[in-house]
C-alpha cells in the first residue's frame, strides 16, 4: 500500500479551505439577499401570499326633505378570477368575454396571472352575475357589490351629482359629502396557498364594513319636479341654450330646488346629451361642460335685478327715499358718456318706487352716483357680494368686479343698474333673500343633516347665518317696492291671483354686446310681506322675445301658483281679487 | 504517523483506536435536523396529498433509521476488506444504470429516466454510481502510487470514470457534474502536477460568467434550442422569464427574502404551502431561511464546514493513500453538493437539481450518504492512536 504523502495532505488542507471560501462566498450572498433585498424580496412574496377580499360598505342614500331618496344602491356584482382554482383555462376565457362583453385577450391576461386574485370587472348586471355564477366555473368568483342608482334618473342631476365605478363621487354633493356618504369598507385580510385556497387559522382579522351615512338635503322632490317642468317648458318655448331655476327659502338659505334644463340622465352620466356633442374640446371636455352646473359655475352680469341691491344701498345710506323724484329723459349723461334708459323716449318725471316699477336706468344712476364711490363699494361688501355664497356643493364661481380703485363714475352708474360686473345666478337670489328677509345674510345650503340608516345618530349642518346686513325698516321698504313692481310695474306677468308676490325682471345683454344674445331672468318672492319663498329664473339666450318682464315673470308666476299651496301658505283674498 | 495523533495519543495515554465521533454526531444532528425541516417543509402537502402530515417525514425517518445502522456496520469494518468490492460496485453502478436507461425497469418521470423499479423498491443508481466511483478511483488511486504522475496513469483513471459521467449526464445533467467534480478533486489531490486542475476551475468559472452570451451564439448557430437557452435567461433575471421556469426560483427567493435575520420561526414558512416546488427536495434550504432567517441558515453552514474540516482531519491522519482517497472523495461529494445546492436556490448559478446533503428529502440518497459516512468512518477507526 502507499502511504499518504506530505503533497496530498497539503492538498487537502487547500481543498478544505477552498469549499469553506466557496462556502462563505454563498453566505454572502446569502447576507445580501436576506438582508439586502430582503424587504423588496418579502414585499413580492406578501403580495402573492394576501388576498385582501373587500366588504364593500354600502354607500349612504340621499334624500330629501321629506324622505324621499334621491341617491339610493342597487346590487351588482364584481366578477374575478383566481389562476390556481381554474381548471378550464380556455372554458373560462371563451365564457367570460362572452358574457363580460371583453376581448378574449384581456381575458386571457388576467386568466394567467399568478397572483391570488384579479378582478375582471365591476358593476356588472346582477342577473349576468347571478348567470356566470350558474355556469359552476372552477376558478371563477362573483361577488355582490352595490352601484348607484338615481330613482329619479335627470332629477336635480347637477346638485346631487354621481360616483365613478369606484362608487366615489364625481361631481355635486356626491363628491361635497364623500365623506358621509362613503362609509368605511371592511376587509378580510386571509393568507392563502398556492391554490389561492385561505390558510385556516391564517385570518388576520375581519374588520367590519361601516355602511356611509344618509344626507338629508334641503330638497324638495315636489318643487323639484315643478320647477323642472317649468324649466323645460320654457326651455322648449324660447328655444333657449339652458334655463336655471332656484327656489330658495330665503329665511334661512335652505334650497328647494335647483334647476338646470336640459338636465342629464345620472345612470348615464358619461352619454352627452343631444346637441353638447358639437361643442369644442375632447370627449372630456365636452362631459366636465355637460356636467357644469350653471347656477354657481358660471357668471352672468345679472342686469336689472341687480337694481334691488342700489336700491337697497341708497334707502340704507339715505341717500334715496320713496317719494324722491327723478327725471328719465331717456338717457344719463355720465361724464363723457350716454348711458340709454331701455325706454327710448325716457320715463318722464318718476318718483323712486315708479322708477323701480319702471326698471329705469338713470334713476339708478343716480342713486349710484349720490352714494358714491366709496359708499357703494362698502355697501357692496357689506352685502356680501364679493365673497362666495358658501354654498355646499364644489365649484362655486367668483365674483368679477372692477376694483375699488379703479371704479370712476362710469363704472359706478353702470354697477347701479347690474352691469359690468359678474356674479353667480345663486349669489344674486342668495343676496336678495337677505335684503328681503329682514336685513340678514343668510348661506344657501342644501345638506341639513347627515343620518345612520334608521335615521338616528344624525349630525346638523351649521352654516353662517344672521350677520345684519341691512336695517329692517328698510328691508320691509324694499319688500315694499318689489311688491310694488310685481303689483303694477314691469313685474306684472308674475301675479298670481290671492298671493302678495314681490320680485324683479331684467334682460341681461351677454357679452360681447354685439352677438345680441340675451339672458332674461326674473327674481321673486312670496308672500311679498313675510317672504317664505324665493324664486330666481335665468334664461339663457332665448330665441324671439327676450324680455326678462315677458317671459321670465310668467314661469315664476305659474311656479308660485304650484308650490305655495303646496308649501302651506294661504293665499288672502284681499290681495288681487 | 501525523503528529495530531501521536499527541491525542500521548494525551489519552492508553493506546486504541480513533473514532471520529464528533463526526457522528454531526451527521446525527444535520439527519435529524433534516427530518425536521422536511416535516415543516412537507407536512401541508403530505396532508392534501396522502392524509397524513408526517408522511415524507416518517418514511424519511424510517429509511435514514436503517441507514444509520448500516453506517455503523461499515465504520466497524476495515477499510481495505470492503475495497475488495470496488470492481463489483463499479459493474452494479454499469448494469444498473444500463437497465435504468434501457429496459423496462427505468422509471419514466418528466421524460428522464432516473429511477430503478426492483420489485417493491425504487432507487436512483446515479447515488450507487457516486460511491463505487468513489471507492474505485481510491482502490486504483492508491495502487498506482507515484504512477499516477503518468499520463497514462491518469487517463485510466478518465477512462475509467468518463463513460460512466456520461452515462448518467445523459438523464441527470447536476448529478454528472458532481460525478465529475468528485473525479477532478480525487485527481488534484493525487496528482502531482497542479495547472491543469486551476486552468479547468478558471475555465469553469469564465464559462458561468459569459453563459448569457455563449448562450445566445450557440442559439444563433443552432447548436442549442431556444427553450435551453431561457434556464440562463432565468438565472440572469428570473422577474422577467418567471412565466418560462423563473417560478420555481422566483418562489426560492421569495422564501429566502422574507426570512429577514431570524426567520419567521419554525413552522411558519408560507412557501412551502404549495408556492416553492417540492418544498422539501432541492428547495428545502430556501426554506430553513425563510423560516430560522439568515442566522439558521449561517449555522446550517457551519455545520457543513465543520463536517468538512472533520473530513481533512481524517484524510490528513489516514493510515495510507487508500483511506485518505476514500475520505477525500467523500468530501468533494458532500461539499460539491452542499455548495451547488446553496447556490442554486440563491440563484448564484443557473437552476439544476441538486439535494441537500443530510437535509433534502429522499430515501437512495440519505442511505448511500450513510454508507459513504460508515467508509468515512472506517477510516477513521483505522488511524492507530499509538504506535
Amino acid at each position: 500500500m502507499n502511504r499518504n504523502q506530505t503533497r496530498h495532505r497539503g492538498r487537502t488542507v487547500f481543498l478544505c479551505a477552498a469549499f469553506c471560501l466557496c462556502l462563505t462566498g454563498l453566505t454572502g450572498r446569502l447576507g445580501y439577499l436576506m438582508i439586502g433585498r430582503a424587504e423588496e424580496l418579502s414585499r413580492m412574496a406578501e403580495e402573492l401570499h394576501q388576498r385582501e377580499r373587500s366588504i364593500k360598505a354600502a354607500r349612504g342614500r340621499i334624500l330629501d326633505r321629506n324622505g324621499e331618496v334621491l341617491a339610493g344602491n342597487r346590487a351588482v356584482c364584481t366578477v374575478s378570477v383566481v389562476h390556481n382554482q381554474i381548471e378550464d383555462p380556455q372554458e373560462v376565457i371563451r365564457a367570460l368575454a362572452g358574457m363580460l362583453d371583453l376581448p378574449e385577450e384581456t381575458v386571457q391576461k388576467k386568466v394567467e396571472t399568478y397572483s391570488a386574485r384579479e378582478i375582471l370587472k365591476t358593476n356588472v348586471e346582477k342577473e349576468t352575475g347571478d348567470a356566470i355564477r350558474r355556469l359552476n366555473l372552477a376558478g371563477v368568483k362573483v361577488d355582490e357589490d352595490y352601484r348607484r342608482y338615481y330613482p329619479y334618473g335627470s332629477l336635480a342631476s347637477r346638485v346631487l351629482g354621481f360616483t365613478g365605478g369606484d362608487n366615489q363621487g364625481i361631481i355635486g354633493l356626491e363628491v361635497r359629502y364623500e365623506e358621509y356618504l362613503k362609509g368605511t369598507d371592511g376587509t378580510i385580510l386571509t393568507l392563502t396557498d398556492a391554490a389561492g385556497v385561505e390558510i385556516e387559522n391564517a385570518a388576520e382579522g375581519r374588520i367590519e364594513p361601516m355602511p356611509g351615512r344618509d344626507l338629508v338635503t334641503s330638497l324638495d322632490r315636489n318643487i323639484q319636479m315643478y320647477a323642472e317642468q317649468a324649466a323645460y317648458r320654457a326651455l322648449e318655448e324660447k328655444k333657449a341654450g339652458n334655463v336655471s331655476v332656484i327656489v330658495m327659502d330665503p329665511r334661512n338659505g335652505e334650497i328647494l330646488a335647483m334647476v338646470n334644463a336640459p338636465e342629464f340622465d345620472l345612470n348615464d352620466p358619461f352619454t352627452l346629451l343631444p346637441g353638447l356633442e358639437t361643442g369644442t374640446g375632447n370627449r372630456q371636455d365636452q362631459l366636465n361642460r355637460m356636467w357644469r352646473n350653471p347656477c354657481i359655475n358660471d357668471t352672468y352680469e345679472p342686469g336689472s335685478t341687480f337694481k334691488i341691491i342700489t336700491a337697497a344701498a341708497g334707502l340704507e345710506e339715505g341717500a334715496v327715499t320713496l317719494e324722491d323724484s327723478f327725471f328719465c329723459p331717456g338717457y344719463r349723461i355720465v361724464e363723457d358718456r350716454k348711458i340709454r334708459c331701455h325706454k327710448t323716449g325716457g320715463h318722464g318725471s318718476e318718483t323712486f318706487l315708479q322708477g323701480m316699477m319702471n326698471s329705469c336706468n338713470p334713476v339708478l344712476i343716480d342713486v349710484g352716483q349720490r352714494l358714491g364711490v366709496e359708499a357703494y363699494y362698502r355697501y357692496f361688501t357689506q352685502f356680501g357680494l364679493l365673497e362666495k355664497t358658501g354654498i355646499d356643493l364644489p365649484g362655486e364661481a367668483v365674483t368679477i368686479m372692477h376694483r375699488k380703485e379703479n371704479m370712476k363714475a362710469v363704472e359706478l352708474a353702470t354697477v347701479s343698474f347690474g352691469q359690468s360686473f359678474q356674479i353667480t345666478p345663486l349669489q344674486l337670489i342668495t343676496t336678495v333673500s337677505s335684503l328681503i328677509n329682514g336685513g340678514t345674510r343668510v348661506t344657501p345650503h342644501l345638506a341639513l343633516r347627515a343620518q345612520e340608516t334608521d335615521g338616528s345618530a344624525a349630525r346638523a349642518f351649521d352654516y353662517p347665518q344672521g350677520e345684519r346686513i341691512l336695517s329692517e325698516e328698510k328691508s320691509a321698504a324694499l319688500r315694499f317696492i318689489l311688491e310694488q313692481v310685481v303689483a303694477q310695474g314691469s313685474g306684472k306677468q308674475a301675479q298670481v291671483a290671492g298671493y302678495r308676490i314681490g320680485g324683479k325682471t331684467a334682460t341681461s345683454e351677454k357679452l360681447p354686446r354685439s352677438r345680441k344674445k340675451y339672458i332674461s331672468s326674473f327674481v321673486g318672492f312670496a308672500p311679498a310681506d313675510d317672504p317664505q319663498v324665493i324664486a330666481l329664473i335665468t334664461i339663457d339666450e332665448p330665441e324671439g322675445v327676450y324680455y326678462g318682464g315677458t317671459i321670465a315673470a310668467p314661469v315664476i308666476g305659474n311656479l308660485f301658483e304650484m308650490i305655495l299651496p303646496y308649501l302651506g301658505i294661504a293665499a288672502d283674498g284681499d290681495q288681487n281679487g | 504517523m501525523a503528529e495530531a495523533a501521536v499527541a491525542k495519543a500521548a494525551k489519552k495515554k492508553k493506546p486504541h483506536r480513533f473514532y471520529d465521533y464528533s463526526l457522528m454526531f454531526t451527521i446525527i444532528f444535520l439527519t435529524v435536523f433534516g427530518l425536521i425541516m422536511i416535516y415543516s417543509a412537507s407536512s401541508y402537502k403530505a396532508q392534501l396529498d396522502y392524509g397524513n402530515p408526517a408522511y415524507f417525514m416518517l418514511r424519511q425517518g424510517a429509511i435514514a433509521g436503517c441507514s444509520f445502522i448500516a453506517m455503523y456496520v461499515v465504520s466497524k469494518l476495515d477499510y481495505h476488506w470492503f475495497a475488495r468490492f470496488a470492481m463489483l460496485g463499479y459493474a452494479l453502478s454499469y448494469l444498473t444504470l444500463l437497465l435504468t436507461v434501457f429496459s423496462p425497469l427505468g422509471v419514466d418521470s418528466h421524460g428522464k429516466k432516473r429511477w430503478l423499479r426492483l420489485g417493491p423498491v425504487q432507487f436512483q443508481p446515479t447515488e450507487l454510481v457516486k460511491i463505487s466511483l468513489i471507492l474505485l478511483l481510491a482502490v486504483v488511486i492508491a495502487k498506482l502510487g507515484a504512477r499516477i504522475n503518468q499520463m497514462r496513469a491518469a487517463g485510466l483513471v478518465i477512462a475509467l470514470a468518463l463513460p460512466l459521467a456520461l452515462l448518467v449526464t445523459a438523464n441527470n445533467l447536476s448529478s454528472g457534474i458532481i460525478i465529475c467534480g468528485i473525479v477532478f478533486v480525487m485527481l488534484f489531490v493525487a496528482c502531482k502536477i497542479r495547472w491543469p486542475f486551476f486552468l479547468c476551475v478558471g475555465a469553469g468559472v469564465g464559462l458561468l460568467a459569459a453563459a448569457p452570451h455563449i448562450g445566445h451564439i450557440l442559439v444563433n448557430l443552432h447548436i442549442l434550442q431556444d427553450y435551453q437557452l431561457t434556464r440562463i435567461n432565468v438565472w440572469v433575471n428570473p422577474i422577467q422569464y418567471a412565466r418560462s421556469g423563473g417560478y420555481q426560483v422566483l418562489q426560492g427567493l421569495y422564501a429566502i427574502g422574507s426570512g429577514g435575520l431570524f426567520g419567521k420561526g419554525l413552522g411558519e414558512s408560507l412557501q412551502k404551502l404549495g408556492f416553492v416546488p417540492e418544498a422539501q427536495n432541492d428547495m428545502i434550504f430556501s426554506i430553513i431561511c425563510e423560516e430560522l432567517g439568515l442566522f439558521g441558515a449561517i449555522s446550517l453552514i457551519l455545520v457543513f464546514m465543520f463536517m468538512i474540516y472533520r473530513f481533512m482531519v481524517i484524510a490528513d491522519n489516514a493510515p495510507d493513500l487508500l483511506g485518505s482517497m476514500l475520505v477525500i472523495g467523500v468530501m468533494a461529494h458532500i461539499a460539491i453538493q452542499v455548495i451547488l445546492n446553496i447556490a442554486v436556490v440563491t440563484n448564484t448559478i443557473p437552476n439544476t437539481g441538486v439535494t441537500l446533503p443530510f437535509i433534502s428529502y429522499g430515501g437512495t440518497s440519505v442511505l448511500f450518504l450513510m454508507l459513504e459516512m460508515g467508509m468515512v468512518l472506517s477510516v477513521s477507526n483505522q488511524i492507530r492512536l499509538e504506535q
